[in-house]
């Protein structure tokens, strides 16, 4: 365990140099933020009847999803890991008395906590002094807060764990840009990065909602602003804890196997 | 000056060809960006159709109207992607001292940054804004007259122009700054991202913004107003002609960082 920690650190630590990257970045996100409001505050004027949120509830969600883009975005792949896997470099990696898959998982891990932690709380603090409709609403309720911060660990886990099993599947097809780009837009879609899955429509949703992809940024950003409660929430939270286990089980021993039969091409 | 110009498309027509035949020689790998180009904007489709399901329509613009939006938009953007991309990666150019090259050649430096890439791929994107163009059109009842078939044109060509005109901003700031700046994406993502609805729904201060300022909205909203027939104002329909202004700044930025430019010694 320690020795993950300390891959944990290093590269914790590495995505911390990259500063100025990191203030281009609060200002996009920001702008982004906003843009996605003023587009939800279109549809909530136009007919607030059918709207399935509470605004603010929204607002909430956008900018902590915009704040914490690095746990849960998607396109924010480590290709590092890929063109290991391709150009043989995995090789050094499986020399060393260290599981592979643990070794991937607390790398991954790190990159995201390193990017979410300078850019979240900027952020955060700056929207919550937006001017009204834009401003950031503050949590439902104290019990609401700390389930927040559960399911927002979880969920992290489990987009770590999900793509971890697409980076396994990367050493049996050689060619991993068509997975890629095929699981990119399936998770950033499916777990409400493009539009809250509330929007989607009820048969929808009541599918998209058991899969894992709404375990992801799905729960934490709606538990905050008070759009799950009760028993949906506990039932959310239990989806995501099984999501993990059931993920992390299938991405490990698959990567057992592959190490077990990698065929290095060379290189 | 006439046997310049045909000088020049031929040379452009040359460079397109070398990229074209390039990017064939990896064929799997085309295939897969094309359809990858696909998949992105398809996922905003998708959002769209969701929340159409649900509101019966945004600031009383009904869905086939927004979906003419939204492909409009799309082509306009992709159309400059495929042929500006040599600007919009222009940092590595820079970064690898390859811009050096380009001022040795005695031919003028935007043809050749025009020409070092052209993105085929950018085809899948295509494909999705004119399939939406014609469910849109066949769906909102437009009368077609001569000139709102002009009109879409119009739109057509003076909004690639301006996007260009984005991406060259994008490329003249890396003479200063040796890398690409994020921040640049809101303007070109994300105008992309407002323009999927008619940009009169987000209130008067993102619509004046986008007239004086970055001027898509008189390549977007404005004209189509007028092809609607939601406005009476025939001179709505030859708004995209205002926007032509954009361009100029932004050379005039590029001319003034070429002057500037000191090699980064790679």
């Amino acid at each position: 365990m320690k020795k993950y920690l300390s891959f944990f650190r290093v590269r914790f630590l590495m995505g911390l140099q990259y500063r100025v990257a990191a203030l281009a970045g609060i200002a996009t996100q920001f702008a982004w933020g906003f843009l996605e409001i003023m587009a939800l505050k279109a549809f909530y004027e136009t007919d607030a009847s059918v709207y399935p949120m509470t605004f603010q509830a929204t607002v909430s969600y956008v900018w902590l999803q915009q704040a914490f883009l690095a746990f849960f975005a998607s396109w924010m792949v480590d290709t590092e890991l890929f063109d290991m896997i391709l150009n043989g470099n995995i090789a050094y990696e499986l020399c060393r008395p260290v599981r592979i898959y643990s070794l991937m998982a607390s790398r991954n891990l790190a990159n995201r906590v390193s990017r979410a932690v300078l850019r979240c709380l900027p952020i955060l603090v700056v929207a919550f002094f937006l001017p009204q409709p834009y401003r950031m609403g503050a949590p439902q309720g104290i019990v609401h807060f700390l389930f927040f911060l559960v399911a927002m660990v979880l969920g992290l886990f489990v987009s770590v764990a999900f793509f971890m099993f697409v980076y396994v599947l990367a050493f049996y097809t050689i060619s991993p840009q068509g997975l890629r780009i095929v699981f990119v837009s399936l998770v950033e879609y499916l777990s409400g990065g493009v539009i809250p899955l509330p929007f989607f429509p009820e048969k929808v949703l009541r599918v998209v909602e058991l899969l894992p992809f709404a375990a992801m940024q799905n729960v934490p950003l709606r538990i905050y602003g008070g759009d799950m409660e009760g028993a949906e929430m506990l039932r959310a939270l239990g989806l995501q804890l099984f999501w993990l286990v059931a993920l992390v089980a299938i991405g490990s021993a698959l990567c057992r196997k592959a190490e077990r039969r990698v065929a290095l091409q060379g290189g | 000056m006439e046997r310049k110009i045909v000088s020049r498309v031929r040379l452009y027509l040359h460079y397109v060809s070398i990229n074209v035949r390039s990017a064939m020689q990896y064929k799997t790998s085309f295939f897969l960006t094309t359809f990858g180009q696909f998949m992105v904007s398809f996922q905003v489709f998708l959002g769209i159709y969701f929340m159409f399901l649900r509101f019966k329509s945004v600031k009383d613009f009904t869905y086939s109207e927004v979906l003419l939006c939204f492909s409009v938009m799309l082509l306009e953007f992709s159309l400059a992607e495929m042929f500006g991309r040599g600007f919009d990666s222009f940092s590595g150019m820079i970064r690898s001292g390859s811009f050096d090259q380009v001022l040795t050649r005695p031919r003028g430096e935007i043809l050749q940054v025009l020409g070092s890439k052209f993105e085929l791929t950018r085809i899948g994107r295509m494909i999705q804004a004119v399939i939406m163009f014609a469910y849109g059109i066949t769906h909102c009842n437009v009368d077609w007259t001569v000139l709102k078939v002009l009109t879409i044109l119009l739109m057509i060509v003076c909004g690639t122009a301006v996007f260009a005109g984005l991406f060259i901003i994008y490329a003249a700031l890396c003479f200063f700054t040796l890398d690409g700046l994020e921040f640049m994406n809101i303007f070109t993502d994300g105008a992309r991202e407002t323009g999927k609805y008619p940009l009169g729904v987000y209130g008067k201060k993102l619509l004046l913004f986008t007239t004086v300022v970055i001027p898509y909205a008189l390549v977007q909203y404005y004209p189509l107003l007028y092809v609607w027939g939601r406005t009476d104002k025939v001179w709505y329909a030859f708004m995209p002609l205002l926007a032509l202004w954009f361009p100029l700044p932004c050379l005039v930025l590029w001319r003034f960082g070429v002057h500037h430019y000191k090699s980064s010694g790679s």
